[in-house]
């Protein structure tokens, strides 16, 4: 059982949370999870990435979005409540090393997996750009946070309505394009669709390009082989051998449609994540 | 394929036991040997392929006493040598058939902690009555004495006088020992040392416990009824259970020891990794491993969906590919989710099938079809990724291979298409990545598998281990033989 200590909502369907997990606080590192159920007996597992985390509390910190049946049903705890289950930290940790010039691109939610890695690139002596792409102001969420890590913060919005209006693809293209802020690694979280596209706007350039997949999971040990993913034609597993992989080398397209294998099922008036959506059909536009 | 009611066994039963039981002189050994072997009552297929419920009923105390009378107690008995952990079997068969029950668990119990599981999961016909006299004399295994549903029985009957005491415990030693994994080899070695008094926590990822048994096999075949008595039984003894608690993970394996001062550690974390065949399409949407399909299934209690929330895809036709015992659970939980059409498709006949003889007999009867001498080619997918179905090629019988077995040929040209929407790859395990990986101190062979000496230690002292983490995806009574053997070296480690 983990009790809620802070609950607050950052934009229209994304909450932040603050959970007591000692354990997992010892133990997490960048780029980790964690897999939880709001109902013991009958609950979905899913998985979150653990955003943040505070020794003196003994507390993780998730930011998550409402898209479905689970996240709404966590959305609905409250402080003082119980999550019955949360395991982890799962997954490997980011690689964290001194590349030198690092973009971070975080799409949506993305931007708050991406947070603790910005944190300890910077840490291990990177100079860091951040590129934050949303649909509109409203969604963008830890800016603040992200700007006392970067030397540069670029913020996209599909309509414009806060800073540059366009796809995260586009500073980034340009970073890559110009010598002199060339980056030496990149890495991109947020939507499957966006991920995919940042992948092959740096393929180009040669710059080593490192995405977190998002897959469906089940145990996250390796059982059950659900968040199975193609990587440069090898299957890996996301829960064991991940999140973190070569974006280069991911196959986006069989991953996105893998991910919607429930969709039929899991009702359409439970979805309410459009990002990705939109960023798809943007994409076809640009085409 | 169909099987008597439970009023005509009960009805054959009547008339059986009264010949036997009510003679002045006790049956020969020819009469003995002519009893005819007792059916398992079960449920009427076409009730049970649409509910969760136990399919075998299990015999009758009347029943159990015929079946038993089968045994002609032999001088050299070749099933205790047969069973892996030895079990005395005529001696407890022989209280059965005297209608002292208790007597004859209390035997069984000496060297089986799990009796009503392994008496409903062990593959008997090849195990305790392979060579079976009554089967040799009746020139067929399957009219062997039937061990496993005996042992069933009488472990059955002490779980319903609600009788059974928790094994007495030892003064405490103040000795920690931490196990890894809920499956039936932790439960085994956490009772094992706990009875020596040394203090148990088991370390469970999951968050119910019962490893295999719990989320792999189905309830049809093993209620969960009967892994939560196993577990409440240790809970008396004063075992701990740290549920939701990845070991690698959330606590490094060996800091189990230097940090939380765990004196010794058992690991059973069991099978992992589900193998796939490597054809084109398995990576299309409605391709899963038979494990996924299984813990959603058991686990998350699909098949309740007006209270489950995990996701199930809801197939009309279905492909599972294998034949042992994984794929027939697959198989018929498919059709318990409603699924119209189920296909067994497995390269080699009937004969070679690794799968319980009664599972394969009970999936008949419940409709699954089989497609023997065929296996699969690719998966056919749509323009959405969706697999719409199954290109396979037929086999035939060539030269026998070093194994003696025939090894099937591919005919050439034989592809055919099967209508399906859904495929369940179901034709094995690698072995669990995630301790050894974080645990880069403990030997592995090249399958990943833990390397164990003949008294189940591992390459770090005061580490054990055993089950499919050593042996590779193998049965329910060899992870309990094996958690035996780890928890004497271990008690004896302690000491
Ligand atoms: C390693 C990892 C880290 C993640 N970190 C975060 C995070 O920090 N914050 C956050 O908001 N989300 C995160 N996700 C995604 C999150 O797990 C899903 O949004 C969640 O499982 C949806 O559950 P639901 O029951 O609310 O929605 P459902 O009702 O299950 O599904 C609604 C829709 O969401 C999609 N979906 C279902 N499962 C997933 C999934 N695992 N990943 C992505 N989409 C899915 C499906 O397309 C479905 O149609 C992460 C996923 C992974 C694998
Ligand atoms: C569908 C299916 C049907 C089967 N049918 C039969 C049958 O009819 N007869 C038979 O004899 N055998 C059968 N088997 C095989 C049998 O179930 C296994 O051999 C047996 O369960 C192995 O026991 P174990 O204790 O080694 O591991 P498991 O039962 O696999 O248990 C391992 C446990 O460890 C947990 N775990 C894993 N990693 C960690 C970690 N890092 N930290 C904490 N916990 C962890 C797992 O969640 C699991 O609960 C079947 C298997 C399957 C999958
Ligand atoms: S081999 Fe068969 S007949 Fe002989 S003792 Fe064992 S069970 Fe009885
Ligand atoms: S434990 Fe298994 S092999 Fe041994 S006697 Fe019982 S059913 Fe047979
Ligand atoms: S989540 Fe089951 S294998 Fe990764």
């Amino acid at each position: 059982m983990a009790k809620i200590l802070h609950k607050e909502q950052l934009s229209a369907d994304v909450y932040l949370m603050r959970v007591h997990a000692p354990l997992i606080v010892e133990e997490r590192k960048a780029g980790q999870f964690i897999i939880l159920q709001t109902d013991e007996e009958f609950g979905e597992r899913i998985p979150l990435t653990i955003a943040d985390a505070s020794e003196e509390e003994n507390s993780i910190t998730l930011i998550f979005q409402v898209v479905g049946k689970t996240t709404t049903e966590l959305s609905e705890f409250n402080v003082g409540d119980n999550l019955p289950v949360l395991v982890g930290p799962l997954g490997e940790p980011t690689h964290i090393k001194k590349y030198g010039k690092v973009v971070c691109v975080g799409g949506g939610i993305g931007v708050a997996p991406l947070h603790p890695i910005a944190q300890a690139l910077k840490a291990a002596g990177n100079e860091v750009t951040t590129i934050i792409g949303a649909r509109n102001k409203e969604l963008i969420i830890l800016e603040k946070e992200m700007k006392e890590i970067a030397t540069e913060l670029i913020i996209c919005t599909d309509d414009g309505s806060y800073g540059r209006k366009a796809l995260v693809t586009e500073p980034l293209e340009e970073l890559c394009k110009n010598e002199a802020t060339k980056p030496d690694m990149v890495i991109a979280i947020g939507p499957p669709i966006m991920m995919k596209f940042c992948s092959l706007t740096t393929k180009p350039y040669n710059v080593y390009t490192q995405v977190s997949l998002n897959t469906i999971m089940v145990d996250g040990t390796g059982m059950c082989g659900g968040c199975r993913v193609n990587v440069g034609n090898e299957v890996k597993f996301v829960c064991v051998d991940g999140p973190e992989f070569d974006g280069h080398l991911v196959d986006f397209d069989n991953m996105m449609a893998r991910l919607n294998s429930f969709k039929e099922i899991e009702t359409e008036a439970n979805h309410k994540c459009h990002i990705d959506k939109e960023f798809e059909a943007k994409m076809e536009e640009t085409k | 394929m169909s099987h008597p009611s439970q009023a005509e066994i009960t009805e054959q039963v009547k008339v059986l036991f009264d010949e036997i039981f009510d003679r002045a002189t006790p049956l020969s050994k020819k009469e003995q040997l002519a009893i005819p072997p007792q059916m398992m009552p079960a449920q009427d297929e076409e009730i049970r392929s649409h509910n969760l419920d136990e399919v075998a009923i299990g015999y009758s105390p009347e029943q159990a006493r015929i079946e038993a009378m089968r045994c002609i107690q032999c001088a050299k008995p070749s099933c205790i040598s047969d069973c892996p952990v030895e079990i005395n079997i005529p001696g407890f068969i022989k209280n059965i058939a005297d209608n002292n029950f208790q007597g004859a668990i209390d035997i069984i119990k000496e060297t089986s902690l799990l009796p009503s599981i392994c008496g409903r999961v062990c593959p008997q016909e090849t195990q305790c009555q392979i060579s079976c006299a009554t089967g040799k004399f009746n020139k067929d295994v399957d009219k062997a004495v039937a061990i496993g549903r005996l042992e069933r029985f009488v472990a059955d009957w002490e779980r319903e006088q609600g009788t059974i005491a928790p094994p007495e415990v030892k003064p405490e030693t103040g000795k920690k020992v931490a196990i890894v994994g809920s499956g039936p080899a932790g439960l085994v070695v956490a009772a094992d040392v706990r009875r020596e008094g040394h203090d148990v926590t088991v370390f469970e990822a999951f968050h119910k416990l019962g490893g295999v048994m719990r989320y792999g096999i189905p309830e049809f075949r093993l209620p969960n009824e009967i892994i939560d008595q196993e577990v409440s039984t240790l809970n008396q003894m004063g075992v701990k259970f740290e549920k939701n608690f990845v070991v690698g993970r959330t606590r490094k394996l060996l800091d189990l020891m230097k940090k939380d001062k765990f004196d010794s550690v058992f690991v059973g974390t069991g099978a992992g990794l589900p193998m796939f065949m490597g054809i084109d399409g398995e990576d299309l949407v409605g391709v899963f491993s038979a494990n996924e399909y299984l813990t959603r299934a058991n686990l998350m209690q699909a098949y309740d969906e007006k209270n489950s929330t995990t996701p199930f895809y809801h197939s009309k036709n279905v492909a599972v590919l294998g034949g042992g015992n994984v794929a027939m659970d697959a198989a018929r939980m498919a059709l318990r989710l409603g699924a119209e059409n189920v296909y067994v498709v497995y390269r080699r006949t009937e004969k070679e099938m690794p799968a319980r003889v009664e599972e394969v007999e009970h999936a008949k009867e419940e409709g699954v079809q089989f497609l023997f001498l065929q296996n699969a080619k690719t998966i056919k997918g749509d323009d959405k990724a969706h697999v719409v179905g199954l290109e396979c090629l037929r086999y035939q019988l060539g030269e026998p291979d070093d194994s003696g077995r025939r090894r099937p040929v591919v005919i050439d040209g034989s592809e055919f298409m099967l209508d399906v929407d859904t495929v369940i790859v179901a034709i094995g395990n690698g072995s669990n990545p995630l301790v050894s990986q974080t645990t880069p101190e403990l030997e592995v062979n090249k399958w990943g598998n833990l390397i164990v000496n003949d008294k189940m230690k591992t390459s770090v002292d005061g580490v054990y281990a055993g089950g499919d983490i050593v042996l590779g995806a193998a049965t329910v009574i060899l992870a309990m033989g094996e958690g035996r053997k780890a928890a004497a070296a271990i008690n004896e480690y302690l000491t």
